[in-house]
């Protein structure tokens, strides 16, 4: 059904579906390199189960393949929906899902084989980043034509997020991944060392402020007010940390490198800029929590709301977290210890997994012409499973990633240090233990997730929305 | 080039200019944020009054509220400027402007080392006064040696001191440049650089065969009597130089002793060959610079007393 009259929800159902499955195979690789570091038998001695091999495949398959493909399926639901006109080009849409779908395919094969740039969330090599660009310029052309073509005459603010994080992410990925092939699977930085770097971290703290926050963003601006079905909570306060928040995180990225070969001025402005995000940040809690005033007793019974919003208080934790870490003696620390790991997975997992999870239980009835989803009760159990998986895997990271930070630093009588590293992964055994369990808790309200979502989609058939005609 | 463009080049090009261009950056991107929030929070004529949406409506219910900023919200971004601010005037950051108070990494990195020094250094020199043979009856010197050598040597060497392929046992009292008190401290002050050359390309494979035989044989172990013979021969022409003719080696150059069944990277007949064939570099880092004469005294004193009792 191409006709103007419907809404495009093919390709959003697409990737809803594909949210899902990307989310589970993801987090099942995250889980399986946590039982490696608990573990390390598990590897087996063979190469492509090694964690070095498996973490990129980790990363990117949550960061790309699972948040990824919920930021296609809500950004395109909802530029539709609130610019009250079909999505601009459906072949242009439906090229960049398969598109997409090539580009995971590739780097599930590519990285356990070893074949990796080895920038951080950048591995993947030369022609797979020049198959991400093309997918990821036809996402704006779909996105931003459907802005142009758009039937109301403002632009709602989660096309604000959605588009800076569409544009911002081009211009990262492309600049972060200048490089020189020397084969078909091997290419070297065009930046020589400390630029490269700093460069590399440019990329990669805009990823988690483009990719993992004002993307999100933009989904919560959505599906928050939509589910409470209350008004957003300030616009005024929705302008002021939309502009700070995309323009002080560009300057975040250099505290990735404090007390490294980086020049200390650039060191000072991270910092300096990591402090300033702080408020921006919040504005975006502030606005979805304050969303729900006067209408509180919604989270008692809604399971999505909770997710919602439970989401949001991981996001302002998170945000909160990141400039304390930025500070340069918290971070001399903190820096390549556990608590680093923790902090991001409270971001990954109890902000950017909630909020996805939470949006995908709101599409999915409605993708496919359902009352509710087929469970509300599955829909609570998985929130306390992925709740308690969350604070189990962070409480466990911050123990351990401060006690390692303290025993790295405790010194004798003699100024020789107290333990040698071996006793320091010693120590962080037991924690280790508790990650993995936090992780499987996480995976397997995925799971029920899955079942939840077969038995509602199961007999039936997709059902495409009618535009409205009025403006 | 004409006089204009070279100058222009001249002014783009030096730091100047890159310096000029970071403090505008960051000035007016934190100022900005400051006018945005003082022109965000000003009421203006004729909008949505608190309490009341702004008018619009975007897909059926979606609308908003024109609520004011809250103010702890307001006190915190002001005062995360501020605190930027200060800290841009105190430390470095706009650009090449070093912060009034001259804090560098450097110098706070040489003041940290010199009061561990000062607090530190009376300790180790008391200790560096004292030969090794005599540290090694002072339980409270070997602990010290102990801690360095787990921080420092283990690594390689494994925390029990029994080495691993390719890194020596430490225990064995089997030592390839000796293991009287100065040749093991030169050791760890200056590294050692182990070059076996790769004979592979010279013998061929036979003649790698026939050398791994004989190479067997020195340590007592079965191997075929023809191939012996002739490794015998080879030996003498290309091995005999550093390993002696009689293959016990050579601690002047590192050259292992081949009649001990003692192997720093295996002796099974396969690895031997590979080790003809490609050759081996072992390197030990000096660490003369890095921890001073001093601590690696107490350091050497550790690892000599480790092999005292197997003399």
């Amino acid at each position: 059904m191409d006709s103007q009259t419907t809404y495009n929800y093919k390709v959003v159902r697409q990737f809803t579906v594909m949210t899902i499955v990307w989310g589970i195979v993801g987090m099942l690789v995250g889980v399986y390199i946590a039982a490696e570091l608990a573990w390390p038998q598990l590897n087996m001695d063979i190469p492509w189960l090694t964690f070095s091999r498996l973490r990129p495949l980790h990363t990117n398959a949550v960061i790309f393949a699972f948040g990824g493909s919920a930021l296609f399926a809500t950004s395109y639901y909802v530029v539709q929906r609130t610019c009250q006109t079909r999505l601009f080009s459906s072949g242009l849409a439906a090229f960049t899902f398969w598109g997409w779908t090539l580009i995971i395919v590739l780097a599930a094969v590519s990285l356990p084989l070893g074949i990796t740039s080895s920038k951080e969330y950048a591995e993947l090599e030369w022609p797979i980043d020049i198959l991400i660009a093309v997918v990821w310029v036809s996402y704006a052309i779909v996105f931003f034509g459907t802005i142009m073509k758009r039937k109301v005459k403002h632009i709602y603010v989660a096309n604000w997020f959605y588009g800076a994080f569409i544009l911002t992410i081009a211009v990262l990925h492309i600049i972060n991944n200048l490089e020189i092939p020397v084969s078909l699977t091997k290419s070297y930085s065009i930046y020589p060392g400390a630029i490269d770097a700093m460069v590399q971290w440019w990329y990669g703290h805009n990823a988690v402020g483009f990719f993992l926050t004002a993307g999100f963003l933009g989904m919560m601006y959505y599906f928050v007010p939509k589910q409470a079905g209350r008004p957003v909570y300030s616009y005024r306060l929705s302008v002021v940390h939309f502009w700070a928040l995309i323009s002080t995180y560009m300057w975040a990225g250099p505290h990735h490198l404090h007390y490294t070969a980086l020049p200390v001025w650039a060191q000072s402005l991270g910092m300096v800029f990591s402090l300033i995000l702080l408020a921006p940040s919040w504005g975006g809690m502030i606005n979805g929590i304050m969303t729900l005033s006067g209408a509180w007793h919604k989270l008692r019974d809604d399971p999505i709301l909770k997710f919602l919003i439970v989401s949001l208080s991981f996001y302002g934790m998170s945000t909160f977290e990141g400039p304390m870490m930025s500070i340069k003696t918290v971070n001399a620390l903190s820096h390549y210890t556990d608590w680093t790991i923790g902090h991001v997975h409270s971001g990954a997992l109890g902000w950017v997994a909630m909020v996805s999870i939470g949006s995908v239980y709101f599409l999915v009835p409605k993708l496919f012409g359902r009352e509710q989803m087929y469970s509300i009760k599955l829909i609570d159990w998985h929130f306390w499973m992925a709740t308690i998986g969350v604070v189990l895997y962070i409480v466990s990271m911050w123990i351990s990633g401060i006690m390692q930070g303290l025993m790295w630093r405790a010194v004798n009588d003699d100024g020789t240090l107290t333990y040698s590293f071996i006793e320091t992964v010693q120590a962080m055994h037991p924690f280790y233990i508790v990650r993995f369990l936090g992780g499987a808790l996480f995976l397997t309200g995925m799971l029920v997730m899955a079942y939840n979502v077969i038995k509602t989609v199961s007999g039936a058939r997709p059902a495409d929305a009618p535009v409205p005609q009025t403006a | 080039m004409n006089e204009t463009s070279k100058y222009i080049q001249d002014f783009a090009f030096s730091s100047q200019f890159w310096s000029g261009w970071i403090i505008v950056l960051t000035l007016g991107n934190i100022l900005a944020c400051w006018w945005l929030i003082r022109w965000t929070a000003k009421k203006r004529a004729g909008e949505a009054a608190e309490g009341d949406t702004t008018g619009h409506t975007w897909d059926e219910t979606l609308a908003e509220y024109n609520n004011p900023l809250p103010r702890w919200w307001l006190w915190l971004f002001y005062l995360t400027m501020v605190f930027g601010l200060v800290y841009l005037v105190l430390y470095p950051g706009l650009g090449s402007f070093r912060g009034v108070l001259g804090w560098t990494h450097q110098n706070a990195y040489a003041k940290e080392m010199q009061a561990a020094d000062a607090k530190y250094g009376p300790l180790f020199a008391k200790y560096a006064a004292k030969p090794i043979p005599q540290l090694t009856q002072d339980p409270a010197a070997l602990r010290i040696g102990q801690r360095l050598f787990v921080n420092y040597c283990a690594s390689c060497h494994g925390s029990d001191a029994g080495g691993g392929p390719g890194f020596p046992n430490l225990r064995d009292n089997d030592w390839l440049y000796g293991g009287t008190p100065e040749a093991i401290t030169k050791t760890i002050l200056d590294g050692r650089s182990g070059a076996m050359p790769a004979w592979g390309p010279v013998l061929g494979e036979q003649g790698v065969n026939e050398v791994a035989a004989y190479v067997l044989s020195l340590s007592g172990r079965q191997a075929d009597p023809k191939l012996v013979e002739a490794g015998r021969k080879h030996f003498a022409t290309y091995c005999a130089a550093c390993h002696g003719a009689d293959g016990k080696g050579n601690p002047a150059m590192g050259a292992p002793n081949l009649t001990d069944n003692v192997w720093l990277y295996g002796g099974s007949p396969g690895v031997i060959r590979q080790t003809i064939t490609k050759g081996r570099n072992g390197r030990m880092p000096a660490h003369r610079d890095f921890l001073g004469e001093d601590k690696v005294h107490l350091l050497a004193a550790y690892i000599y007393s480790l092999s005292k009792g197997n003399k």
